[in-house]
């Protein structure tokens, strides 16, 4: 095994503590909010898709890589939108815009 | 240069979505949190851009295009009572995102002839995970849809070949990796983790599906960390860690909720439907009183605290609105009213608090289970609509009952009880409700909606 490879499970193990004691205190009223937007945040490997869609590398590796953009995309886009959408919802007082739609 | 300024924007965005997870720990700040978030996601995907290794940018766009048009309507149009589909199927699409990674690095490798057996072994683990959670995940998505059917798929020796299927597909796996450059062997380990990710979900049913959701959600994000080690992308490693770790904390907290044990869960055995003894199970003995909304109304008029119970049935009724509506009626006439939520309330972990926060319950009121157990003996009058399991009191008193030790709301605690139910028969798991026969306990019989939109006109004029 490489340095960097070691190094990178320092950096795993680290982004694992830190993941545990973040999530432990979201309460479960926001647990599908935290669900929408580990989604659309684990949308970055849509950086991983980017360069091998654009590596040049044949038509397979291209479309290989335009489906992986076009997914991870759709994650990121409607990760976010979908998140910000159910937090807008989240109001102290009674919302009346939200109580009016039928 | 370029180099170090792409890492350099990795570094903000992992520390914007650390802090937007953090941000996430309470209402009022969880919303500027993630839009730090997609910020940091932008910077981070506008650096990539300029890696040197892009030289060809048809696919790129081609690919930013379709996605941005398929993910619109997925962020703006999704109802939220469709909101666990629409999260299965978010995984399935980071999960392919993953898994077609996995194979397009593999394939470049394989031509390049520089497949190291480390990062095979990541790559693997990459397409392991990602195919697994591809196809589970469309069958979750079909089940939570209704296109296919709902309840459990049973047959014989299902747990024998799930678990021949996993062993052959680490086997090939391991082959791979002592010695790298079978196409044929990386493909059938593909195909054969595509198949245990159908054959892992047909045996589950429509109530376990929180659980199952947010399994996926932790090997979507285990799929993520092995792109990470095989293209040594940190960010990559970071952010599939914490999807990983919350799918995990997720779904124990749901097996917990639940009554299973998380191996339990691991092993695909939930989701048969129990069979139950109702003898040995001590069912309850005795008669339902059924009132009328009119006498209802006029006790929920006069009481001064008021817990609500909502379960699944509530959201299957579409009745959110109308629960809403006779808690405001209530509370105009002087009673405090608060909302008590289950875990498992809703068919994802925390979908019951989405689905009143939309009907417009200010949050405040929408109560843990922990927290709103103590307040139940100061409550005057709690109200059950479509919930049944995670209110009966076998599961604390009667340690021969099938959901024993599973953690209930302590709605018998309360000085009376009303409850809304569809009909007479049990609940999910087929077992008798003592609560139902307590002298305290009142029975609405009915559609929920209806019943609830009934008593809020009874509360009016009471």
């Amino acid at each position: 095994m490489s340095d960097t490879t070691i190094i990178q499970l320092f950096v795993f193990m680290l982004a694992g503590f830190v993941g545990i004691q973040t999530i432990h205190r979201i309460p479960p009223l926001l647990h599908t909010p935290l669900m929408a937007a580990t989604n659309a945040i684990s949308g970055i490997s849509l950086v991983a898709a980017l360069v091998l869609a654009g590596s040049g590398e044949g038509w397979l590796a291209g479309l290989l890589g335009a489906i992986a953009v076009a997914c991870a995309t759709a994650n990121i886009v409607g990760g976010f939108l979908i998140t910000d959408r159910m937090l807008a919802m989240f109001n102290r007082r009674p919302n009346p815009k939200n109580g009016a739609t039928p | 240069m370029t180099h170090t300024i792409i890492q350099l924007a990795y570094l903000g965005a992992a520390l914007l979505f650390i802090s937007a997870l953090r941000a996430l720990g309470h209402p009022d700040t969880a919303r500027r949190g993630m839009q730090f978030a997609a910020f940091g996601m932008a910077v981070a995907v506008a650096a990539t851009l300029l890696d040197a290794r892009i030289v060809s940018w048809q696919w790129i766009v081609a690919g930013l295009i379709v996605g941005t048009v398929a993910g619109y309507p997925l962020g703006m149009h999704i109802k939220m009572t469709a909101m666990p589909q629409r999260i299965a199927l978010s995984h399935a699409f980071g999960a392919l995102a993953a898994s077609l990674v996995g194979i397009g690095e593999y394939a470049h490798g394989l031509v390049h002839g520089t497949l190291t057996s480390f990062q095979t072994a990541s790559l693997g683990f990459e397409v392991l995970f990602g195919s697994l959670t591809v196809t589970g995940s469309l069958m979750a998505f079909g089940k939570l849809q209704e296109i296919l059917p709902g309840r459990p798929l049973l047959f014989r020796g299902q747990n024998w070949l799930n678990l021949g299927l996993i062993v052959l597909a680490a086997a090939a796996l391991v082959a791979e990796i002592v010695t790298p450059g079978h196409p044929l062997v990386f493909g059938s380990m593909a195909v054969l983790a595509a198949l245990v990710g159908v054959l892992f979900v047909l045996p589950i049913g429509g109530a376990d599906m929180p659980v199952v959701v947010s399994l996926l959600n932790s090997y979507a994000g285990l799929a993520a960390v092995a792109t990470g080690f095989a293209l040594d992308n940190t960010i990559l490693i970071v952010v599939g860690a914490l999807d990983g770790l919350s799918g995990f904390i997720l779904s124990m907290a749901m097996s917990r909720a639940m009554n299973r044990s998380f191996a339990n869960v691991l092993f695909g055995a939930f989701g048969a439907a129990p069979t139950v003894d109702a003898a040995a199970a001590g069912g309850a003995s005795g008669e339902m009183v059924a009132t009328s909304a009119e006498d209802a109304a006029l006790r929920l008029a006069y009481a001064s605290r008021v817990v609500m119970v909502p379960g699944y049935g509530l959201a299957v009724s579409q009745a959110q609105h109308q629960i809403r509506e006779l808690g405001e009626l209530i509370e105009k006439r002087g009673g405090e009213v608060r909302y008590a939520i289950h875990p498992v309330a809703g068919r994802m972990p925390g979908h019951m608090n989405v689905l009143l926060a939309e009907a417009g319950v200010p949050y405040d009121k929408l109560i843990d289970m922990e927290e709103i157990n103590e307040k139940f003996a100061d409550t005057d009058i709690s109200v059950v609509v479509g919930a049944n399991d995670v209110v009966n009191p076998a599961a604390r008193t009667n340690a021969a009952s099938p959901i024993y030790g599973m953690p209930i709301l302590k709605v018998a605690d309360s000085k009376a009880v009303l409850v809304l139910k569809r009909g007479r028969g049990t609940g999910f798991s087929g077992v008798e409700n003592d609560l139902f026969v307590d002298p305290k306990t009142s029975m609405l019989f009915g559609d929920a909606r209806a019943s609830l939109a009934e008593l809020g006109s009874e509360v009016k004029i009471a």
